[in-house]
This record gives C-alpha cells, sequence and structure tokens, in this order.
C-alpha cells in the first residue's frame, strides 16, 4: 500500500473518532472538559477564590475562535511547508537507480 | 441588481455570524488561570525549570550536529500548535484537545519537547485565556514534561522490543497524550480531593482523543519515514 493511501485511511478513522460522538451523545453540551473542572472545584471547595486573573481575555467567541483558528492555520502552515519540501525529493531508495 | 448584489453579501455574512455565535467560549482542557493555590503554583513551576533549561541545552546540541534537523523540530512545533487547536468533541459529553507533543518527543527526545509544550502553552496563555501564566508550570509539567517522557520511552520501548516503526509511534503519542490528562488529573486531585472524578473528567474524555493523535502523529511519521528516513537516522529515531 502506497504511502498516501495508508494515510487516507488513517485520516478517515481520525475523523470518524470526532464525528462519532455528537451521533453517539446528541443530548450532550459538548462543553469545555477544564470549564467543568473548574465547577467540580466550585463545587467542593466553596471557599476558593482564583487569587489571579487572566491578563487578557478575547473579547468575545467570535474573536476567541479567530485565535483558535489562527493558531491553527499557523502550525499547518508549517506543518505543510515542511513535508512539502521534504517530499519534493525523491525518496531516498529511488535516489541511487 | 444593485439590490441582487447586496444579497449576495448578506447571505454568506449571516451564515458567518451564525457560526461564529455557535462557538462561544468553550474552553477546554488545562488547568484554568489562578486555579491552583499560590504553594502548588509556584511549586510546580520551580519542578519545572531544570526541564526547561536541559531542554535549551539538548536542542543546542541536536541542532549543532545536524543543522538539517532544524526544520523538522520546527515542523514539530507546528504539529503541537495544530493539535493543541483542535477541540474534539468525546465520548463523555463533552470537548478537549489533543497535546501534539508525541511526535516532538519520538523525534527530539522529552526535554528539547518540553520547550516546544512552552510556546504553545504561553500562546494560549497569553493570547486566549486558555490554560494560564500561573497554572503555566502545571500545565508544563503535564503536557510538556510528563506526556513527552512517556511518549520517548513507549517508542524507545518498543522499538527495542521489535516492534514496526509505526506501531511504536502510535502507542508512544496515545499514551503520552492519555497520561497527560492523567497527571492532569492528579494535580487537581492532590489539591481539592475527587481525584476519582477529575479522572472521568479529563482521562476518560481524552481516550478517543488519545487514539485520534496517535494516529496523526503516524500519517506525519509515514511521510517521514519515506522521505527523511537519513535525517531519522541521524536522529536516531529509526
Amino acid at each position: 500500500m502506497k504511502v498516501w493511501q495508508k494515510n487516507l485511511i488513517l485520516i478517515a478513522l481520525v475523523v470518524l473518532l470526532a464525528a462519532f460522538p455528537l451521533w453517539y451523545c446528541r443530548d450532550a453540551e459538548f462543553g469545555g472538559a477544564d470549564g467543568m473542572a473548574g465547577e467540580l472545584i466550585e463545587e467542593t471547595n466553596p471557599d476558593y477564590e482564583p487569587w489571579f486573573q487572566p491578563i487578557f481575555e478575547p473579547a468575545s467567541g467570535e474573536v476567541e475562535s479567530l485565535l483558535f483558528a489562527l493558531q491553527a492555520a499557523i502550525g499547518s502552515g508549517v506543518v505543510c511547508f515542511v513535508l512539502g519540501r521534504l517530499t519534493a525529493k525523491k525518496p531516498e531508495g529511488e535516489k541511487k537507480v | 441588481m444593485k439590490q441582487n448584489r447586496h444579497n449576495h453579501v448578506r447571505l454568506p455574512a449571516a451564515i458567518l455570524a451564525v457560526l461564529g455565535l455557535s462557538t462561544v467560549s468553550a474552553s477546554a482542557m488545562h488547568i484554568a488561570e489562578g486555579y491552583l493555590p499560590k504553594v502548588w503554583a509556584f511549586g510546580w513551576m520551580a519542578v519545572c525549570i531544570p526541564f526547561v533549561a536541559a531542554g535549551f541545552l539538548s536542542i543546542r546540541k541536536k541542532v549543532e550536529r545536524s543543522p538539517k534537523a532544524k526544520v523538522l523540530l520546527a515542523m514539530c512545533g507546528a504539529f503541537a500548535f495544530v493539535l493543541s487547536a483542535l477541540k474534539l468533541p468525546s465520548i463523555s459529553g463533552s470537548c478537549s484537545h489533543p497535546t501534539g507533543v508525541g511526535l516532538g518527543a519520538i523525534l527530539f527526545g522529552p526535554t528539547a519537547t518540553t520547550v516546544l509544550g512552552l510556546i504553545v502553552l504561553l500562546f494560549q496563555a497569553l493570547l486566549l485565556a486558555h490554560g494560564g501564566l500561573t497554572t503555566l508550570g502545571a500545565n508544563l509539567f503535564s503536557m510538556a514534561i510528563v506526556g513527552p517522557l512517556v511518549s520517548w520511552g513507549v517508542y524507545r520501548g518498543l522499538k527495542k522490543a521489535g516492534a514496526k516503526p509505526a506501531v511504536a509511534v502510535f502507542c508512544a503519542a496515545a499514551l503520552g497524550d492519555l497520561l497527560t490528562y492523567v497527571t492532569t488529573s492528579f494535580q487537581l486531585g492532590v489539591v481539592y480531593g475527587n481525584i476519582t472524578e477529575y479522572l472521568t473528567i479529563f482521562a476518560v474524555t481524552q481516550i478517543p482523543l488519545a487514539i485520534a493523535e496517535g494516529l496523526l502523529t503516524v500519517v506525519v511519521f509515514n511521510v517521514l519515514e519515506k522521505y527523511s528516513a537519513a535525517e531519522l537516522r541521524e536522529l536516531s529515531v529509526l
């Protein structure tokens, strides 16, 4: 099997893994796990006051999603740039032929 | 005609607005800002300092030995950047994200990856209010020290036992990811009690995501194995 075929199957599996919960627990809220942990702390230790606030908080959900998209875009840009340069060369085994 | 053109603009704008609204503030997993008492917050930072220092030294040594590795190192950092931006739904009905540090640990060893993890965590703490500066030490310890150490150990161990590289990479990345969140659970449990509850929140949510991270790491590794086997051998990965 060629590398791209193998990888296509692997990526399809990842998509299935991410999609399955959406179908399996349709009524779930899909909130963040860290928010749940924060709630649990507040529940079990009602006296606890977070002693430090984030210096900068995204102004809204939109701004936050912008920054997250930016993070993913920068990352995948670099990853794909490097992989593109690597794959532009012939693979090791075929070089000598 | 003019009216028509306006509609063309308005419809996509409306769709974008709806999409934007539906993703309102879903933070994901690191320990949030201010949620560790001062003793623990500073204690974890102190624990991390030697690892970060060793990481800088290790990177310098590896880059000196094989300058080509710089490009791969940048890619490992970028890979962690992408994966920790992807908040995925899980079977527990909540969301979390992979860490993406397994790849770096396999290629460059655990301490070099600590530095990569530090960059990701700083970005998220400063710009996204995700994780935090006071909890940076604790989050760095779980995601950029324990996770990479596990990944690196599992990869080396399985390779020595004669497993196929792809299998070793999958197990290494998945276990490193999972153990990161187990560590987070313990870090909170030690302070607040209820370790098992934190384990169900973090670790159970993480199981399918850890598998996803393992698969994605193998995707990148497959390409590297075919096209830069020489560099991988130089880093004694293969």
